[in-house]
Order: C-alpha cells, then sequence, then structure tokens
C-alpha cells in the first residue's frame, strides 16, 4: 500500500499509493476555489432557509423570515395588474359602446385589451388573424351573418350562438332538405346550381333555371327572393363570394342535404362586460365593423329569441 | 438431464402461464406483452433442449474471441452491441419526433406514430436502452479489472443482459399501443416494472458478488459511483412503481400516491433518474476509461471522495425544483432548489477530477480523438451541471420552466456528456473486446466527434434560443397591461429553432452512423489505410502552435 507511493513526474505530486488495473490516484488537495465556492453555496443556503419557508414541522413549515409566500407573491401580481386596469374597466361600461369606440383613448384601450382576450379565447377557432377556417367566420370581413354594428356584435359575444337553454341567444336553423326528405338528390344538385349562379361561381344553365323555382318555394323565405340573407335570422347572403362552409358544389350539398349547426359560447357566462366590450370594439376595427347600426337593425337584436 | 428436464419444464410451464394470461387477457396491450413473454419463454425452452451450444453460435455471430479464462466478458461484447442497435434505434427516432414538432403531417394520422406516443419511445431509448446497455456492460467490464475478480453468477449475469432487453421490449412496445402509466421516464405499467425489479436485483447481485470476489484491497472510486447508481436506482424504481393494478390481467393501473404527493414522488423519481442513472453512473464510466485512456493517474484522490459523497447526499434531495410554482408546498419548493445549488460544487468535481487527470497528458487532445471525445463529454457535464442549478433558481425556473429551455438542458447534458462519453468507451472497448490491435479508423472517430459536436452545439443552441423566446414571449405584457401574444403565435415564432434542432439531430444520428461503420469493420477484423493523425504543428519550447509555418508535421 503506502510503499507504493511516489512523486508522480509530470506534475510532482505524491501518488496515494493504491493502484486498479494500472490506474493510480494523486494526492493533490482540492483546488481551494472549489472548496471556498462549495462553502459559500452552503452559507448561502443556510440564509435562504431561513428567509423562506423550507423546515417541514408537524403541522406546518417553518415560514422564513421574509414571509413570503408563492400564493402571496401571485395575489400582489394580480391585484397591481387589476389596480392598473381598474379605471379603464370601468370607463369601459360607464357608457354605452358606441361614445365608448368613439372616445378616442378608450378605443385604443379597447381595442389593445380585445387583441389580447382574442388571442385567448377566440384565436382556437377564429384563427389567430381572425380570418376564420371552414364553419368559423372570418371576422376580417363585412360579411356578417347576425350584424355587424358594435352593438349587434356585442349581442352576439354576450350571448352566443345556438346556446342551449338560452332564450336569448342568436338562433336559427335551416331544415335539412335532403336527410328529411323535402328535396331529392336531383333537386338538391339544381339547386347547388342556382346558388352557384347567383354567386357567381357557374353561368345559368337548365339545372340552375329549375333550380331557382325550387329556391323561391324553399329557400326565400329565409335567404330572401335575391338571395341577399336576412340578418334578422341569421340566413347568410347567397350572393356574395363568402361561404362560410364553402362555395363548391360538395360543400353546398352537404349543407343543403344535412343543413349545419355551428355553435359559439355565450361569453357573457365566461367574460366581464369590460372584457366582452373591449373584445366587441376589437372585432369591430379588424375592417368590416359597420359605423351606422339602422334603427331596424337594433330592433333585430330584441328580436332575435324569434326560432324559426 | 434432470437438470435439463426441470430447466425445460419450467419454461414452458411459464410459457403456459404467459399463453393462459394472454387469452384472459382484459385489454390489447395486455395481450400483445403477453404474446412477447410467451415468445420469450418458448425461445428460453428451445434453447434449453436443444443440442446445439448457443453460447458457441452466438459467440460465433458477434465474431468473440475465445474466452481467456481471467475474465467474463461475453456478456459485455453483448451489451457493446445492444448499446450500439438501441442508441441507433433511438437517435432516429429522437430525430423523427424533432421533424414531427416542426411537420406535424409526420404523426401520420395513427395513433401509434403520434407524438404523444413516439416522445417516450425516444426517451426510453436513448436513457434505459443505449444508456442502460452501456451502464451495464460498462460496469461488468470495470468492476472485474479493477477487482481483478472474475464475474460473480455467470449465469446471473446472462439472464440480466436478455432480461434488460426483454425489458426494453415490452417497454417499447407498451409505449406504442398506449400501455403507459403516465409518470415521465417511468412509464411501463406494473408487471413492466416486477419484471425490472426482478433484473435489477440480479444486476445487483451479480455486481455486488463480483466485489465481495476481489483480490484488491480497496474498492476503486468507478465502482463507488456504480454501486450508488444501482442501489440508488432500484430505490427509486421500487417507491415510484408502486400501483394498484385495475385487474391482474390487464396492463392498468393506478399510483399508489394520489395529487402532489404523486407528482413530488414522480420527480423525486426523475431527477433522481439524472442524478443516479445519467450522472453517477456514467461518472463511474469516466473514472476508468479516462485515466486508462490518457494514461494517467487520477488527479485527486481526496476530491474524489468528497464529492461523491456530497453528490449523492445532495442529488436525492433536489426533485422538488421540477414542482416550482405549482401545488406543491412552499418549504418544498425551498429545500429543492436549494439543495439543487448546493450541488453546484459537488458535480463540478467529477468534471475536475476528469480533465484535470489529462494533467501531463494535454497534447493527447490533438492527437487522441478518443481523448477529445471525453474531454468534450466534461465539458458539457461541466455546462449542464452549472445550467441545472441555474435553472433551479425560481426566479430563473419561473422563465425556464415549461420552455424549451428545458430541452435544450437535457440534450446537453444527455448528447454532450452521457453520448460523448458513451462513445469514447465504445470506442476504447471494442479493440480490446474483441482482441484487435487497433479500431479500423482513427480519422473517423474524428468525424464522428466533429459531426457529433456540430450536431449538439447545434441543438442546444436553438433551444436554448426558442425556450428563453418563448418564456419572454409568454410573459410578455403591453403598456396597456395586456398580455401581448397567442400560443399559436409563439409556437409558429419556434418554428425556425424546431429546423435548426432537427438538423442537430441529424448530424448527431450522422456521426453515429460512422461510429457504427467503424465499429462494425473493427469486428469483422479490418484496419483501414489511413494516414495517421497529425498533430497541428507546434513548437514544444513554448508549447503553442505554430500557425505561421506552412509545412505540416507528421506526428509519428
Amino acid at each position: 500500500m503506502s510503499d507504493k507511493k511516489y512523486i508522480d513526474q509530470a506534475t510532482g505530486t505524491e501518488t496515494v499509493g493504491h493502484e486498479w488495473d494500472g490506474i493510480e490516484e494523486l494526492d493533490t488537495p482540492m483546488p481551494r476555489w472549489w472548496v471556498w465556492t462549495f462553502y459559500a453555496t452552503i452559507i448561502w443556503a443556510i440564509g435562504y432557509v431561513i428567509l423562506y419557508p423550507a423546515i417541514p414541522l408537524v403541522n406546518s413549515a417553518t415560514e422564513g423570515l421574509l414571509g413570503w409566500t408563492s400564493r402571496g407573491e401571485y395575489a400582489k401580481e394580480v391585484t397591481a395588474r387589476e389596480q392598473q386596469l381598474a379605471p379603464i374597466r370601468a370607463a369601459m361600461v360607464n357608457s354605452d359602446i358606441n361614445s365608448v369606440a368613439t372616445n378616442p383613448e378608450l378605443r385604443t384601450q379597447a381595442i389593445n385589451g380585445g387583441a389580447s382576450a382574442f388571442k385567448v379565447h377566440c384565436v382556437q377557432c377564429h384563427g389567430s388573424g381572425a380570418a376564420g377556417f371552414a364553419g368559423y367566420p372570418n371576422l376580417n370581413d363585412d360579411d356578417w351573418l347576425w350584424g355587424g354594428d358594435l352593438e349587434a356584435i356585442e349581442y352576439t359575444l354576450v350571448h352566443g350562438i345556438r346556446q342551449p337553454d338560452h332564450d336569448e341567444t342568436r338562433f336559427s336553423q335551416m331544415p335539412a332538405f335532403g336527410r328529411d326528405g323535402i328535396l331529392q338528390s336531383n333537386e338538391i344538385q339544381d339547386l347547388v346550381s342556382h346558388v352557384r349562379t347567383i354567386s357567381g361561381d357557374e353561368t345559368p344553365s337548365a339545372a340552375s333555371q329549375r333550380g331557382s323555382v325550387l329556391y323561391e318555394a324553399n329557400c326565400a323565405i329565409c335567404h330572401g327572393p335575391n338571395g341577399t340573407g336576412d340578418r334578422l335570422q341569421g340566413a347568410p347572403n347567397l350572393t356574395d363570394r363568402i361561404a362560410l362552409y364553402g362555395r363548391d358544389r360538395a360543400s353546398l350539398t352537404e349543407t343543403i342535404t344535412n343543413s349545419r349547426y355551428g355553435v359559439m359560447p355565450r361569453w357573457g357566462q365566461r367574460l366581464d362586460p369590460a372584457t366582452i366590450r373591449m373584445l366587441s370594439i376589437y372585432v369591430h376595427s379588424l375592417g368590416g365593423g359597420e359605423t351606422a347600426p339602422q334603427p331596424e337593425q337594433t330592433a333585430e337584436a330584441g328580436e332575435s329569441d324569434d326560432q324559426s | 438431464m434432470d437438470h435439463i428436464l426441470m430447466k425445460a419444464g419450467g419454461w414452458l410451464a411459464l410459457a403456459f402461464i404467459a399463453f393462459a394470461a394472454m387469452v384472459l387477457a382484459v385489454d390489447g396491450g395486455f395481450a400483445v406483452h403477453m404474446a412477447i413473454i410467451m415468445i420469450a419463454c418458448f425461445i428460453a425452452l428451445w434453447v434449453t433442449v436443444s443440442k446445439a451450444d448457443y453460447q458457441a453460435i452466438g459467440r460465433g455471430i458477434i465474431k468473440a474471441p475465445a474466452d481467456e479464462g481471467l475474465y467474463d466478458d461475453d456478456p459485455i461484447r453483448w451489451g457493446i452491441i445492444a448499446t450500439i442497435f438501441w442508441g441507433m434505434a433511438g437517435f432516429a427516432v429522437g430525430l423523427y419526433i424533432a421533424l414531427q414538432l416542426a411537420f406535424p403531417v409526420l404523426n401520420l394520422g395513427l395513433e401509434y406514430t403520434t407524438f404523444g406516443r413516439l416522445r417516450p419511445l425516444h426517451t426510453s431509448a436513448v436513457i434505459f436502452a443505449f444508456g442502460g446497455n452501456a451502464l451495464i456492460a460498462t460496469s461488468f467490464y470495470i468492476v472485474q479489472r479493477t477487482c481483478r475478480a472474475r464475474l460473480a453468477f455467470p449465469g446471473l449475469a446472462r439472464f440480466v443482459f436478455w432480461g434488460y432487453q426483454l425489458f426494453i421490449v415490452l417497454a417499447a412496445t407498451g409505449y406504442l399501443l398506449g400501455v403507459t402509466q403516465s409518470k415521465e421516464y417511468a412509464e411501463p405499467e406494473w408487471y413492466i416494472d416486477i419484471w425490472l425489479t426482478i433484473v435489477w436485483v440480479s444486476y445487483a447481485a451479480v455486481f455486488i458478488g463480483t466485489l465481495v470476489k476481489r483480490s484488491e484491497p480497496h474498492i476503486y472510486v468507478a465502482n463507488w459511483f456504480f454501486l450508488a447508481f444501482i442501489l440508488t436506482v432500484a430505490m427509486l424504481h421500487l417507491v415510484n412503481g408502486l400501483a394498484m393494478p385495475v385487474s391482474l390481467l390487464g396492463a392498468k393501473s393506478y399510483s399508489a400516491f394520489a395529487g402532489v404527493q404523486d407528482a413530488l414522488t414522480q420527480w423525486w423519481y426523475g431527477h433522481n433518474a439524472v442524478g443516479f442513472f445519467l450522472t453517477a453512473g456514467f461518472l463511474g464510466m469516466m473514472y476508468y476509461f479516462v485515466p486508462k485512456q490518457a494514461e494517467r493517474p487520477v488527479y485527486s484522490y481526496r476530491l474524489s471522495i468528497i464529492h461523491f459523497w456530497s453528490l449523492i447526499f445532495l442529488y436525492i434531495w433536489a426533485g422538488p425544483h421540477h414542482l416550482h410554482y405549482t401545488a406543491l408546498p412552499d418549504w418544498a419548493q425551498t429545500l429543492g432548489m436549494v439543495f439543487s445549488i448546493v450541488l453546484w460544487m459537488p458535480s463540478w468535481g467529477g468534471m475536475i477530477n476528469g480533465l484535470m487527470t489529462l494533467n501531463g497528458a494535454w497534447e493527447k487532445i490533438r492527437t487522441d480523438p478518443i481523448i477529445r471525445m471525453m474531454v468534450l463529454s466534461l465539458a458539457f457535464y461541466g455546462m449542464s451541471t452549472f445550467e441545472g442549478p441555474m435553472m433551479s433558481i425560481k426566479a430563473v425556473n419561473s422563465l425556464s420552466h415549461y420552455t424549451d429551455w428545458t430541452i435544450g438542458h437535457v440534450h446537453s447534458g444527455a448528447l454532450g456528456w452521457n453520448g460523448m462519453i458513451t462513445f469514447a468507451a465504445i470506442y476504447f472497448l471494442v479493440p480490446r473486446l474483441w482482441g484487435k490491435q487497433r479500431l479500423y479508423s482513427l480519422r473517423m472517430i474524428n468525424w464522428h466527434f466533429w459531426l457529433a459536436t456540430l450536431g449538439i452545439v447545434l441543438y442546444a443552441a436553438a433551444m436554448w434560443v426558442a425556450g428563453i423566446m418563448q418564456g419572454l414571449m409568454w410573459r410578455e405584457y403591453g403598456d396597456d397591461g395586456y398580455l401581448v401574444y397567442s400560443f399559436s403565435e409563439v409556437v409558429s415564432a419556434m418554428l425556425p429553432m424546431y429546423l435548426i434542432r432537427a438538423a442537430g439531430g441529424l448530424l448527431y444520428l450522422a456521426g453515429a452512423v460512422v461510429m457504427v461503420y467503424n465499429i462494425w469493420m473493427t469486428i469483422a477484423g479490418k484496419q483501414r489505410d489511413e494516414k495517421p493523425m497529425t498533430e497541428t504543428p507546434h513548437d514544444p519550447e513554448t508549447d503553442k502552435p505554430l500557425v505561421n509555418q506552412p509545412t505540416a508535421v507528421p506526428a509519428e
């Protein structure tokens, strides 16, 4: 053992005297900087343990001299944020939405706050650019199912679309013309031709002629004699080149055969009125917001419990 | 003859039990696993009863040299081949899931190939299949040499190897089939856990039995680390695996713990899987292969004692730092954090002892690509063991937690430290285990080194940037007091980083492919006709490179 100790040539350090499969060990002292840094971390740890909750006791743990808790820190941050936002939130709901939207300062606040809320609550369906997907409306254009002025948008947000057990929700339902046997499949194809003709996707044909007769009998009552839709019932305008579920023949056939039943949550249940107001102003600002609500459109908001 | 009859009967009985369990299984995953076990029993039965000498056939397949009698190296040769095989599988799956993150279409719309199922396949393949086989093989190699004793219980040692491979197959197929207890790095279900317990206890028996047989007065430091690794992993696995099966004929079980206790138990396990599997075990490898390859004494015996005991004492407490700002009580979070920070120097003790062992042999970094791999490995070990304590600080963790920074941290440790030290060990072992004069090619190791290094740098840098960017974007408030970014905007901002990460993974995999070729040719007995590695021309007087001299000086 100790008799095998010798001074290593390259380092001038003595070996310990052990040897395993040719491996020996030097008796180098531990580097001082290593030892002192190790001590420093231990001293720091003792200090931290005294200052913060650390040692478990029978029923609770030591609380630490600073009295810090993670829940307390969270509550402090939330309170600070709420205090910062409280006056703005109050101002949002203190007057009607049109005057909030015309006040330049409040409008900026609403658009910023609405954009932020949109990213949390709305992007899942409407997309981060609010451009929507098939079945989820694009909010950047001026094609509105239920109305595009500030009050109509806010109403839609508060009450949602096709929410069960809620009388004020936006509600309409197109019949499933094929599934329920109202129209035969060749009739549906004629109707598709007609719809694609008035939207400008197809040129008039014999099929679309036959389809226009069917349209008069079955569709005009909601979509209007010219196909321009009816916001009272959420019936889309068929003459533009925007269609929620697609303008191709397959999508239109599916819609007429089985109908559609898109829903949106009642945000009034989940978000506070200030956030909903900010969201309304934000969505209105995206490009398609309608500036001057007509008297009859204001009335429409109150009549939407009219279930077809 | 009676002996063979007993054994064959036993295997047959086990096969019948597995068959019955398969027929009676209450879910598909369990049935598939019982079928795999039945097949394994039939293979064992065939090997038992047939007259053929399977030992010899097996030795023929891997071209093993004759057993020289001093040490029992067959399970080690098999272990090295298993290490390389599972490593390639694990790296390839890793690259694939990295690409899935950049191109979600690669999920293929099949439940078996979704990220959620392939990800545990990747982590378990690299940690437990690649790392585990490397640890078992090298520990068997090292414990024999440093104890000057032949492996204890040779039959049990072979059972450890094959039993561990069966564990890997059951775990991996389970992930694809959706058999999981949803505990990270401990996903296999209760019956696979029981099997691993049997294998692991056998492993401990072989290792400790060899230590007891030793003809050296002292136990070498590498064996301390291996022993700490084997015993602690056994304890962690037993406690975290405690679960109640819903049916003894089904895969599903429920953890013995609930809520935050379950989370704490899981991260006590999870962190020490890093601490004792990926740190202590691999330090055991480092303590043998670095001094052997450098042909230098270990830098400091005293440092090895202090850093060993402080490392194993402190590591076991650090788990709660995985649960900062959660339902875990504040006091437990505090303790997890302070123990992690005190752990910094004990971890670095291993790096210092490894790097400073090169004292007096520094020129080998220029001439020996294996030493170069070891140095890089220790450098990444040092970086990750500094980064880890730093990330355990609550203020840092509130930014880094749940981001890709964690992924970057883990991979700088896994690819840099665990990967490189394992590759170095494989290059060291293969010529010795197969009785070859030298490897097929030294220059190919250099290629492997640079491909892997570049891969790690791309990977880690991309994930650091991605993680910090992600953390900052999540918490970004505008002047008006509202969050600025949506989750999906953060995801799309990371796409370039995901592409760079995948490129890094590809380079790392390419390096490993070079290794496979090199090892294959070495075992086949070939030697590549190549120019010797040359030194950078340098002046030995001042020990500085001669950058201005155009003429290269061959290393010979």
